[in-house]
C-alpha cells in the first residue's frame, strides 16, 4: 500500500521540476531504486497511471533501475554484491559488514517535451 | 519534436525526511527522547507499552502516539488507562506513519511536560521501514510465534533498527522457534542491534528493557 505515498511524492517531483523547465509533457521518468529499499515497481507503475492523469506527466513511460545490494567487509576488506540481502562478506564470511549500496530511491531524470516549440526554435 | 533530458536527482523520500529532521529538532529543544515501535500486527507493541509504563511510570513522564488504520483507537486507550498521555493517529488506510503525521500528533501534546514519547507504528513488517519520523530510536518487536525466519525474511525492517525486543518467550515450551537461527539471521543484518529477550505476559525481561529505556529519557529530560 504505501507505493500510494511513494508515487504521489514522485509526482510531486517530476511536475516541479517540469515546470521549472517550463516544458508542456513529461515523457520519461527515471527511477533508482535499490534492491534493498522495500518498494515495488509493479505496485507504483499500478498507482501511477491513475495519479498521472490530468497533469503534465499524463501517460509518462516509468524506468526502473535498480541497484544491486553491495557490501564492504570490515574484517578483510573485500567488497561484494548479494544475490540475497541477508548475506554477510562472500569472500571471508565475516557478518561485521557496512551497506555502500543498494539504499538508493531517487529520481534520476525526466524526458520532457518543450512547451512552444517554435519558442524555442526561436531562441536557438 | 523538441525533447529535452532534465536532470532531477532527487531523494523520493525528501519531503517526510524534512518534516522528520523537524520533528526531531522538536523533541531536542523539549529534552525528549522518542521510540518508533514497529511489528507485525500482534506481535505485541501495545502490551510492550503497557509494560513499559507500568515500569517507569510516574518517574519516566511519557506521551504515546497511536498509529491505525481506521478511527479504531482502543490502543490509544489502553495507553491512557495505563497513564500516558495519547493521541490517536488515524492513517485513512495508509499501511505506515509518515512525518507529518507525527508532527500533527506532538501538536496535541505537551513536550514540555514529557520525558519519552512513544510512537506505535502501523502493524506491518514492510511498510514502515522506509519512513523516518524523526525519534532517536526504531524499535523492532518480533514475537516468537512469528516464526524464526522473519529476520530473512524482511531484511529492511530487521537492518534499520536499534533496538530488537524477541517477545513472548513464555510462549517458547510449547513452539519449534530455533532462538539461535532467528539472532544469527539478526546479527547478519544488524551487528550493532540491541537485543532483549522479553515476555509482556510474564514480566521477564521487562526490567533490562526499561532500564536502558529508563537511562536515556532520563538524560534527555
Ligand atoms: N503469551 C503472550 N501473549 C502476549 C505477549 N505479549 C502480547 N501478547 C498477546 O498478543 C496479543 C496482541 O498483543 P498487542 O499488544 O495488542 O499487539 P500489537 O498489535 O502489536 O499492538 C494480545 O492478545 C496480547 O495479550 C506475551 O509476551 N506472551
Ligand atoms: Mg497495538
Ligand atoms: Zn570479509
Amino acid at each position: 500500500m504505501h507505493e500510494l505515498s511513494v508515487t504521489q511524492h514522485i509526482l510531486e517531483i517530476v511536475v516541479r521540476h517540469a515546470q521549472q523547465a517550463h516544458a508542456a509533457r513529461i515523457t520519461d521518468i527515471h527511477l533508482v531504486i535499490g534492491q534493498l529499499s522495500s518498494f515495488i515497481d509493479e505496485s507504483i507503475q499500478f498507482y501511477w497511471d491513475t495519479l498521472s492523469s490530468g497533469t503534465l506527466a499524463e501517460g509518462a513511460h516509468l524506468h526502473f533501475e535498480r541497484v544491486p545490494a553491495q557490501v564492504d567487509c570490515n574484517e578483510c576488506g573485500q567488497r561484494s554484491t548479494l544475490a540475497e540481502s541477508a548475506q554477510g562478506c562472500l569472500a571471508c564470511g565475516s557478518l561485521n559488514v557496512r551497506v555502500v549500496a543498494g539504499e538508493e530511491f531517487y529520481v534520476r531524470a525526466i524526458q520532457v517535451q518543450a512547451a512552444d516549440e517554435r519558442e524555442q526554435e526561436a531562441e536557438a | 519534436m523538441s525533447v529535452k533530458v532534465i536532470s532531477v536527482l532527487e531523494n523520493i523520500l525528501q519531503a517526510n525526511d524534512q518534516v522528520a529532521a523537524a520533528n526531531r529538532a522538536r523533541f531536542a529543544a523539549a529534552g525528549v527522547y522518542a521510540l518508533n515501535i514497529m511489528s507485525s500486527p500482534g506481535a505485541g507493541k501495545t502490551s510492550l507499552i503497557e509494560q513499559t509504563l507500568r515500569a517507569l511510570a510516574p518517574q519516566v513522564r511519557i506521551g504515546m502516539i497511536n498509529g491505525d488504520t481506521t478511527a479504531a483507537s482502543m490502543d490509544a486507550e489502553r495507553g491512557a488507562r495505563a497513564g500516558a498521555a495519547s493521541v490517536h493517529i488515524n492513517t485513512g488506510g495508509n499501511c505506515h506513519l509518515e512525518a507529518h503525521m507525527v508532527r500533527q500528533a506532538l501538536d496535541a501534546l505537551d513536550l514540555s511536560a514529557l520525558d519519552l514519547v512513544i510512537v506505535e507504528n502501523v502493524g506491518n513488517l514492510v511498510c514502515p521501514a522506509g519512513w523516518d519520523l524523526g525519534v532517536h530510536a526504531r524499535v523492532v518487536v518480533a514475537s516468537v510465534t512469528e516464526g524464526d525466519d522473519k529476520p530473512y525474511k524482511y531484511p529492511t525492517m530487521y537492518r534499520g533498527a536499534e533496538v530488537l525486543l524477541l517477545n513472548k518467550i513464555d510462549l517458547l515450551p510449547y513452539l519449534d522457534f530455533n532462538t539461535d537461527y532467528f539472532l544469527q539471521g539478526v546479527r547478519l543484518l544488524n551487528p550493532a542491534v540491541q537485543v532483549f529477550p522479553i515476555s509482556c505476559r510474564s514480566g521477564e525481561g521487562i526490567g533490562a528493557w526499561a532500564e536502558w529505556l529508563r537511562a536515556r529519557a532520563l538524560k534527555h529530560g
